[in-house]
């Protein structure tokens, strides 16, 4: 019994030492006290219960930056909601966000990347908008539809090629047109390259998601009639052909497939001024502008055509609501509040990123540049997302999007080395697809 | 250097000066209750009390969550909280461990498992084998009696500090395509050189920029041990008319021997746990040239898009086994040279 | 063949600088150069613009263009220089560039645009370490609160790691008891399994403990490492056991005997401990990953990797960032060389 109260004593003690470690860990007053506008006053709603939302974001750029002053805004017409923006990196949004999910410690609202993984954890706002009827006419439907009617997508991305047209113009070689394949491509840039003393003639991201497009160009069908993932298709295997031949020859800086980052990208190169062609897409506009600045001219060319079309893939992010959260209204109200034209269209214009909302896109947005480079840059890159074709969007909402996107990096990649043939990626990755989606379906 | 020398010697005697009143003040706190449980416990029961606070954390936030993984492994399905996984039995074994040919990784129903494994073997031994050498020779240099010793047993050691992610972000910076060096050879005319995109540059680039970042920690231990033997030996030794090369192999090598298994079996766990310097440098490639065990393991564990807890934790308790399996041989060894 | 041999073998004496010396010191020199040269190298680029970052061949020092105000244009325009066609060379400024053809203009003399080709001039360009990177990746994060939180953590981590590990080593090295060899040999065994293969087991604990965004949840689960407690056991079984007993004669309690006989002459090994804690702590990255999603408990590393977004990674901001995390544990560790190094060495860690 002494012992037992001994044990007792001991891990009161333990507590107590443990304790005081709590009263330096910074009081979270500390940060609201910032983030709160000095517009709150708290005489403006003395009887509502003060409510904290948790905003879980990541940012490529500076998003937080444009986003925090909207919250800032929100929160002074809405004296009784405080919002914190929890900066984090992606590798939270992509690994830890699930899990805190399903333990039930997760955030009231994030900006994610998954479209369609989430689903039943996401809150169904349409019963509690006070307009749902404008949230459900302004987004793309197969997106609400992926989110469950959770949120909304505040960036709209496609994928598409850029181009080094001083290098063209060096070389004295025309710009091939909108109807050129990937092989006119690659032919025309590696004779630029060669033209021009410039090592690499021409790359793609290192993710499905990018591989995809031109994939589906060129006749695959990614997405089958059950909506699993079938990739044993001619259009897939030309365009794994196509990249391989690039690889083998010479003409693509190989550490965009061979390197580390889970996505790595070829804009590196291409803003040294090292590559013709880059194939990324419409979030590096901005990048490309302050990086390159004037050292070379740049365009962003129509997606090269196939018999599968011209076509790049929808992608971005979207900010959802959680159902866990405990307060659904005042999350609701955040979201109706970032999706009015005038909020969201700011949004788009601070961050150089393309609406998804479609009377902000139709309404045009005034982007926050003069640089006559980058609006050039983003109404081509607008025009891409009117080829989008079906498989495209939907690829992006697709609940094993990224089991797809990973794996196909990882496998791609393999074969590119040699590891693996051709066939025998195909087998691999296939089987790495499948067993991800059974093992999430037990 | 000698004059800041000072100034650091002084600060730390006002620290000493200021903290030693404040540890007294919470010795003498602490022995009122420590007091108590003696009476309480009797000395016999005070091993356990002075273990106990260490047990606790250890028990619920170590020993706990590697017990748990025995669930994850016997069961499937993409949650994390146990009791909603459905029994899967061995099947997560089954699946590891299927192979035509072990010999032959593209053969194995999980190829990325084996190929792991043969990565990290091929790691282990080469990066241990020169972690050694160079530690040894690093430490017998400094080990001479040269000006400045302290400074450069400093040098050696700074790597140790840094983290991880820090060393593999610099290396990179220095070996990418557009870093340092291809940077310096073009300018000299010459070819770039695919450090990070060949199998073998990336492979051999791995074991030196590991022994970059931790040899200083081993060096240290290697010149206390060579510290510790006697001189008098070698002053014997050299009146015998023994030669340099006599008294290294005869005297240093002999008594240097537990040392060097300590360096051996503390580099061993260290290099078979090679996880984050890989991660950031290579992520794995090119292809899967730098996949070691536990990136397959936390990329089917804790990354989203592959969630297969079970494969995880399997694969994760196979490599628990062949570790522990080590250790203990390792303990038996060394109990025989005691 | 002679002189390897003599390399090997310890040195008696040592009045004059022989061979072996040189060829000695040659070694030491290459090991700085090796151990301190990429270390500056980071330094170095931390101070370049994203943009230079991205350029071939990479150059050692930051520059920056050099540029002038010239009357009748409200920005100060870019200089370079042009070779013109005459072969002669001239400072000029330019206005802009369309395609292939530079407009320049001679700053002193604005009044007449001079067109070349853009392969004739040269961006005019002079070393400057400029701060921005170091001031933009401060401002984008609430740095302060985030160097506090990890102070906060390494600090207290380390003082209860101290604390809880010496203890134990003290009750495993100084005490026979039941169970003591069974304590010993399931920490042992831990220390081989890294934390990166239970992350998920681990978080569903942290959960459930309720350490989730709590400092507690880095700070203590921390503190009980294997290592420490094997080090320190190691060492204490060096203290001779006739010190304890002629103290209990006395009539000191155990604690006193741990705290004021034990820990003292531990102090060695304890030293090495507070180094490796501090290491740890400050670099720990995984772990406060997996605890902490509230902004107001991230720690720099935390903060640190925020600049790697999906598609894009800040890489100016993370060199200027990492190169500020790097001070603190550089300072630490230029304070404890010295006890660093010699604590290692004596402690032997038989």
């Amino acid at each position: 019994m002494k012992k037992v109260f001994a044990l007792f004593l001991l891990v009161a003690v333990l507590l107590a030492a443990c304790a005081p470690a709590a009263t330096p860990a910074p009081a979270p007053t500390a940060v609201p006290a910032t983030a709160v506008p000095p517009t709150e006053v708290p005489t403006a709603a003395p009887t509502a219960e003060p409510v904290e939302l948790r905003f879980t974001y990541y940012a490529d750029g500076v998003e937080a930056d444009v986003m925090q002053p909207l919250l800032d805004k929100f929160m002074a017409e809405n004296p009784g909601i405080t919002v914190v923006l929890d900066v984090v990196p992606y590798k939270t949004i992509d690994e830890q966000l699930p899990v805190q999910l399903e333990s039930g410690s997760g955030p009231d609202l994030a900006r994610i990347t998954n479209f369609g993984a989430y689903k039943a954890k996401l809150l169904d706002l349409r019963p509690i908008l006070a307009d749902s009827a404008y949230y459900e006419a302004n987004f793309p439907a197969p997106i609400l539809e992926a989110l469950n009617y959770g949120g909304f997508p505040d960036t709209l991305t496609v994928t598409g090629p850029y181009v080094n047209k001083t290098l063209f113009d060096q070389a004295g070689i025309a710009l091939p047109g909108e109807g050129a394949t990937w092989e006119d491509w690659t032919k025309v840039t590696e004779e630029v390259a060669k033209a021009t003393g410039v090592q690499y003639a021409i790359s793609i991201d290192r993710t499905g998601h990018r591989f995809a497009g031109p994939a589906m160009s060129m006749g695959a069908t990614l997405i089958n009639a059950e909506n699993g993932f079938t990739v044993d298709t001619p259009g897939f295997r030309a365009f794994a052909e196509i990249v391989k031949g690039w690889h083998d020859k010479g003409l693509t800086p190989k550490e965009v497939w061979l390197g580390a980052e889970p996505v790595n990208s070829c804009i590196g190169a291409f803003k040294s001024g090292q590559l013709v062609m880059c194939m990324s897409g419409s979030w590096q506009i901005n990048g490309v502008a302050k990086d390159v600045g004037d050292a070379f001219d740049w365009v962003v060319v129509p997606n090269p055509t196939g018999e599968g079309g011209s076509t790049g893939i929808a992608g971005g992010s979207a900010v959802v609501a959680f159902a866990s959260s405990k307060h659904p209204q005042e999350a609701a109200k955040l979201v109706e509040f970032l999706i009015k034209a005038e909020n969201y269209s700011a949004f788009s214009a601070g961050t150089l990123a393309l609406p998804a909302q479609k009377e902000v896109a139709a309404q045009g947005v005034a982007f926050k540049t003069e640089n006559p480079v980058v609006l050039a840059a983003l109404s081509a890159y607008t025009a891409e997302v009117t080829k989008l074709t079906e498989q495209a969007v939907a690829l992006n909402v697709h609940p094993f999007a990224f089991a797809y996107y990973r794996n196909s990096a990882n496998r791609i990649a393999q074969y590119l080395t040699g590891e693996l043939s051709l066939d025998e990626m195909l087998v691999n990755l296939q089987q790495d697809i499948d067993k991800a989606i059974a093992e999430a379906q037990k | 250097m000698l004059l800041p020398m000072n100034g650091i010697r002084r600060v730390k005697n006002l620290f000493n000066r200021a903290l030693s009143p404040l540890f007294e003040f919470f010795v003498s706190i602490a022995d009122l209750l420590f007091g108590t449980l003696q009476r309480l416990v009797g000395v016999r029961g005070m091993p356990y009390v002075f273990v106990l606070p260490n047990l606790l954390i250890f028990g619920i936030f170590i020993l706990f969550p590697m017990l748990l993984n025995f669930v994850y492994a016997f069961t499937g399905g993409a949650s994390f909280l146990p009791l909603e996984r459905p029994w899967a039995g061995t099947a997560n074994f089954d699946r590891l461990l299927l192979c035509e040919n072990y010999l032959e990784p593209r053969t194995c129903s999980e190829d990325l498992f084996w190929r792991a494994i043969y990565n990290t073997t091929g790691y282990v031994f080469f990066q241990v084998a020169l972690m050694i050498l160079f530690s040894l020779v690093t430490a017998l240099i400094l080990n001479r009696n040269l000006k400045a010793r302290g400074f450069f047993r400093g040098v050696f050691f700074y790597p140790v500090l840094l983290s991880p992610i820090v060393v593999a972000l610099i290396w990179k910076w220095i070996l990418q395509e557009n870093g340092l060096i291809n940077g310096i050879l073009t300018s000299l005319g010459r070819d770039k050189i695919p450090f990070l995109v060949n199998a073998q540059w990336s492979q051999v680039l791995i074991i030196l920029i590991s022994i970059w970042a931790f040899m200083g920690f081993y060096t240290l231990i290697l010149l206390a041990g060579l510290q510790s033997i006697p001189a008098d030996l070698y002053e014997a030794a050299s009146l015998d008319g023994a030669n340099p090369w006599q008294s290294f192999s005869k005297i240093t090598m002999p008594l240097l021997m537990p040392t060097m298994v300590v360096v051996l079996v503390l580099s061993l766990i260290r290099a078979v746990q090679v996880f984050d310097i890989v991660f950031a440098f290579t992520g794995g490639g090119p292809g899967t040239a730098t996949l070691y065990l536990v990136q397959y393991i936390y990329s089917y564990g804790f990354s989203s898009p592959n969630k297969q807890f079970g494969l995880a934790a399997a694969a994760s308790l196979l490599m628990a086994g062949v570790l522990i399996v080590l250790t203990i041989i390792q303990l038996i060894v060394r109990r025989e040279d005691e | 063949m002679n002189f390897s041999m003599r390399y090997l073998s310890r040195k008696k004496g040592g009045k004059k600088l022989d061979f072996t010396d040189a060829l000695s010191y040659a070694y030491l020199i290459l090991g700085v150069i090796i151990m301190f040269g990429p270390i500056i190298w980071l330094v170095l680029s931390s101070f370049k613009t994203s943009g230079e970052i991205a350029k071939f061949p990479p150059r050692l020092l930051p520059y920056r263009q050099q540029t002038a105000v010239v009357a009748g244009y409200p920005e100060p325009l870019p200089l370079y220089l042009v070779t013109l066609e005459d072969g002669s060379t001239q400072t000029l400024a330019q206005v802009r560039r369309v395609g292939l053809e530079a407009q320049l203009v001679d700053p002193l003399n604005p009044g007449k645009l001079i067109k070349v080709n853009i392969n004739q001039r040269q961006p005019l360009e002079s070393v400057y370490f400029g701060l921005e990177n170091y001031k933009e990746g401060i401002e984008s994060f609430n740095f302060g609160l985030y160097l506090w939180n990890s102070i906060v953590v390494t600090v207290l981590a380390t003082l209860l790691t101290l604390l809880v590990n010496s203890m134990a080593a003290f009750a495993l090295s100084k005490y026979k008891f039941r169970g003591r060899q069974t304590i010993f040999m399931v920490m042992i065994s831990t220390l081989m399994v890294p934390l990166s293969v239970v992350l998920v087991p681990v978080f569903l604990v942290i959960t459930n403990v309720g350490w989730n965004n709590n400092l507690l949840g880095i700070i203590v689960p921390a503190a009980a490492t294997p290592t420490g407690v094997f080090l320190l056991r190691q060492y204490m079984l060096t203290i001779p056991d006739e010190l304890i007993d002629a103290a209990r004669i006395d009539g000191a309690s155990e604690w006193r005997i741990y705290s004021q006989i034990i820990l003292p002459l531990a102090k060695p090994a304890l030293a090495v401990l507070t180094i490796f804690s501090v290491m740890w702590r400050w670099n720990d990255f995984l772990w406060p990953l997996i605890v902490l999603s509230r902004s107001e408990y991230f720690t720099l590393q935390v903060g640190l990797a925020s600049f790697q977004g999906e598609l894009n990674v800040q890489w100016n901001l993370i060199l200027a960032m990492t190169v500020l995390t790097l001070l603190p544990i550089t300072f630490v560790f230029g304070f404890l060389q010295e006890n660093i190094t010699t604590g290692i060495a004596t402690t032997g860690l038989k």
